[in-house]
């Protein structure tokens, strides 16, 4: 048996995760090194972009760095471990399961400030 | 002190309930009514029935005549469409007052509602609506993506009624606009004379193989959720009674709706995603008395901590009440610590209609057990070789009731051999196991089949393992429920791979995504795990149950028929 996470391979495109030119963005796939080159403001707009095309079925809503996406019901309790797993790929950071709270995961804002605190 | 349950179960008739309802046998019998015309009849017109409060500060009160109009008014839009009796018409919307209102206007028009979770992906909704023959569907924008993708394969679905249309959108192929504040409200309706065994709900339910199966119920369903609603959750006039469920599954229906608006009791919906300290400043904010809610989101409020609690003025809680799965002993301490009272745990089905074990209140309470059967309820556990009811106490059977009670489910829609088949030796089969102490109180030990049971929704191996194979990159799988501290169970998938693909993070996320869109968040794989080849018979089935055993480690038990390399 393999365990998934063993390998970190970009083998199956995220082509429905995004249409990145409806939202003004292009580097959403990119599989970059972010621990060096990618900067706070990047990193809001990188996990604010996911979270727009992977949860917000509204194309309507206006979701910002500050809108509460568990609380509201934007990003549901089940869901948000796949949001997880999005955030410990991406980042390649392990969040413990006590971190990966409601409240941490309530908006962009805090969602980054808690991957920033397994970055460092 | 008195023993209310004994003396309950001792002098237990149905007529208790139909009296109060004042239902003759071979009357009309109508939920819609009950819920709303009666009790405004009954003097309580300008009485709130709805607090409402939905995300970004939207609220909204509804009294019980308000109630009656919406109804009325949502069922003459249907009828004008040419809905009729026993037609389905489906709601797929978040908890809107809509919701609340258009499961009374279905209801009143004598059509069947079809409830469904507003997260289920197309391929949930399609499965339900196909088999349901469903003639309307009754949604918000936001979803309408979902139908609109499924609706060349549903030559039935004719209607589209979106609640919330604005238009800067344009209508497709039979979609139409219905706003409730902006129609006239109608006064004077003709309820259609719905009688006992008139079908009202249809709720769609997961089992180990084949589809979802819808569950008929009856508008005679009233009389269980009337009684129950009144002596389990101890619903008394002045209470302000808030049911966290979502009308998609039956406790937000059965008693979400049904029950506490046939009482007259002035109910709160928070339509918003979990957060403890939303839902205590709710409880506050709306001097909560009655709460019923299930383990899952106990859990969450104990991880939260205690310390926030004592922000808030909880004062208001009169009693608790919890469902969906067992309740550990340890919430129920922590409630008791934390609220001055504990969360009694209570034991029914979709298929059942209503509460059937249960923690009555003033009965002792055992921390950790089901309680026992409600008054006019037959429980037992049998032996599952001879299905005998077992006599000795502590010894694990199967959770059987003895038919009939008024809630009881009539049928799975299109689907009477599986019906047929919950039945044996005269008794209902749950399909759970528990033992039952001395003292008569029941004590849950698990599923009897593979059906996952988390944080109270039940997610069907089957249906998972089927949406994986759609996957392009997986070759087979088998769905197995995993431990978790909080939803109590999880999905976790085995998966193989199809040549040319190489496991790894990204494609576990990606095909977490695929479920999760496809059937719904609760049914979305919390783990993948990649195997070069699944154990199977020498027949060539899945071996579900030793994947499930290694994950909660557990005895593998017979291996005899494992297929070797």
């Amino acid at each position: 048996m393999q365990k998934s996470g063993a390998r970190r391979l970009e083998i199956f495109p995220h082509s429905k995760m995004i249409n990145p030119l409806k939202k003004g963005f292009v580097y959403f796939n990119l599989n970059i090194n972010f621990m060096e080159k990618i900067n706070l403001e990047e990193m809001k707009d990188l996990v604010l972009n996911y979270v727009i095309s992977e949860y917000i079925e509204d194309e309507d809503e206006k979701i910002t760095y500050d809108t509460p996406l568990i609380s509201s019901g934007y990003v549901d309790s089940f869901s948000m471990v796949s949001l997880l797993v999005f955030l410990e790929n991406k980042f390649k950071i392990k969040i413990p399961p006590s971190k990966a709270t409601p409240d941490a995961f309530d908006s962009v804002n805090s969602i980054v400030s808690l991957v920033n605190q397994y970055l460092k | 002190m008195k023993d209310i349950y004994k003396e309950h179960y001792k002098n237990f008739e149905w007529s208790i309930s139909e009296e109060e309802l004042e239902f003759k046998k071979g009357n009309i019998i109508n939920i819609g009514w009950y819920c709303s015309d009666r009790i405004c009849l009954k003097g309580k017109a300008d009485k709130i029935a709805l607090n409402y409060e939905g995300f970004g500060g939207i609220k909204r009160k509804y009294t019980f005549n308000d109630v009656r109009l919406a109804g009325n008014t949502i069922g003459t839009f249907l009828r004008n469409l040419g809905i009729k009796n026993e037609d389905r018409v489906c709601l797929f919307m978040d908890r809107i007052p809509e919701l609340y209102f258009s499961f009374l206007g279905i209801l009143k028009i004598g059509a069947i509602v079809q409830p469904l979770f507003s997260a289920f992906g197309d391929e949930s909704l399609y499965v339900r609506l196909e088999n349901a023959q469903t003639r309307a569907i009754i949604t918000q924008r936001k979803h309408l993506f979902k139908v609109r993708k499924i609706l060349d394969r549903l030559p039935h679905l004719e209607f589209i009624i979106i609640v919330d249309h604005v238009n800067t959108k344009s209508l497709e192929n039979k979609e139409l606009e219905f706003k409730l504040e902006e129609s006239l409200p109608i006064e004077n309706f003709d309820i259609f004379p719905t009688t006992a065994e008139s079908p009202s709900v249809l709720h769609y339910t997961s089992g180990t193989t084949g589809q979802p199966k819808g569950v008929k119920h009856v508008h005679y369903s009233l009389i269980s959720q009337y009684l129950t609603a009144k002596w389990v959750l101890d619903l008394r006039d002045d209470d302000i009674y808030w049911c966290t469920a979502d009308p998609g599954w039956v406790t937000g229906t059965s008693y979400g709706i049904i029950g506490p608006w046939s009482l007259g009791i002035t109910q709160c919906v928070l339509d918003a995603g979990f957060s403890a300290q939303a839902w205590y400043r709710f409880i506050e904010k709306y001097r909560v008395t009655m709460w019923y809610s299930a383990p899952t989101a106990i859990r969450s409020l104990m991880k939260a901590g205690d310390e926030i609690i004592k922000d808030f003025d909880l004062a208001s809680l009169r009693h608790l009440a919890s469902v969906g799965e067992p309740l550990n002993p340890e919430a129920v301490i922590w409630s008791e610590k934390v609220f001055g009272k504990p969360f009694l745990d209570t034991f029914w089905q979709t298929e059942t209609g209503s509460i059937m074990i249960t923690n009555f209140p003033g009965m002792k309470v055992k921390p950790g057990s089901m309680g026992k059967p409600f008054p006019g309820i037959t429980g037992v556990v049998l032996d599952p070789k001879t299905y005998e009811p077992l006599k000795e106490s502590g010894k694990i059977g199967l959770i059987a009731f003895k038919p009939d009670w008024p809630s009881m489910m009539r049928t799975y829609w299109n689907n009477e051999e599986k019906y047929r088949e919950k039945f044996v030796n005269g008794w209902y089969l749950s399909g759970d196991r528990a033992s039952i102490d001395n003292e008569g109180y029941f004590w849950f030990v698990g599923r009897d089949d593979d059906v996952i049971n988390t944080g109270g929704h039940l997610i069907s191996p089957f249906e998972v393992e089927s949406v994986l194979l759609e996957h392009p990159a997986v070759g087979e799988s088998a769905v197995v429920s995993k431990p978790d501290e909080v939803n109590m169970e999880v999905v976790k998938a085995f998966i193989t791979l199809k040549p040319g693909f190489i496991p790894g993070p990204d494609l576990e996320l990606e095909i977490m995504n695929f479920i999760r869109k496809k059937l719904s968040p609760v049914a979305m794989p919390q783990d993948i795990e990649y195997m070069d080849k699944l154990p199977k018979t020498r027949s060539g089935k899945i071996m579900r149950r030793l994947l499930h055993a290694k994950e909660w480690g557990e005895e593998i038990g017979d291996i005899s028929t494992l297929e070797n390399d």
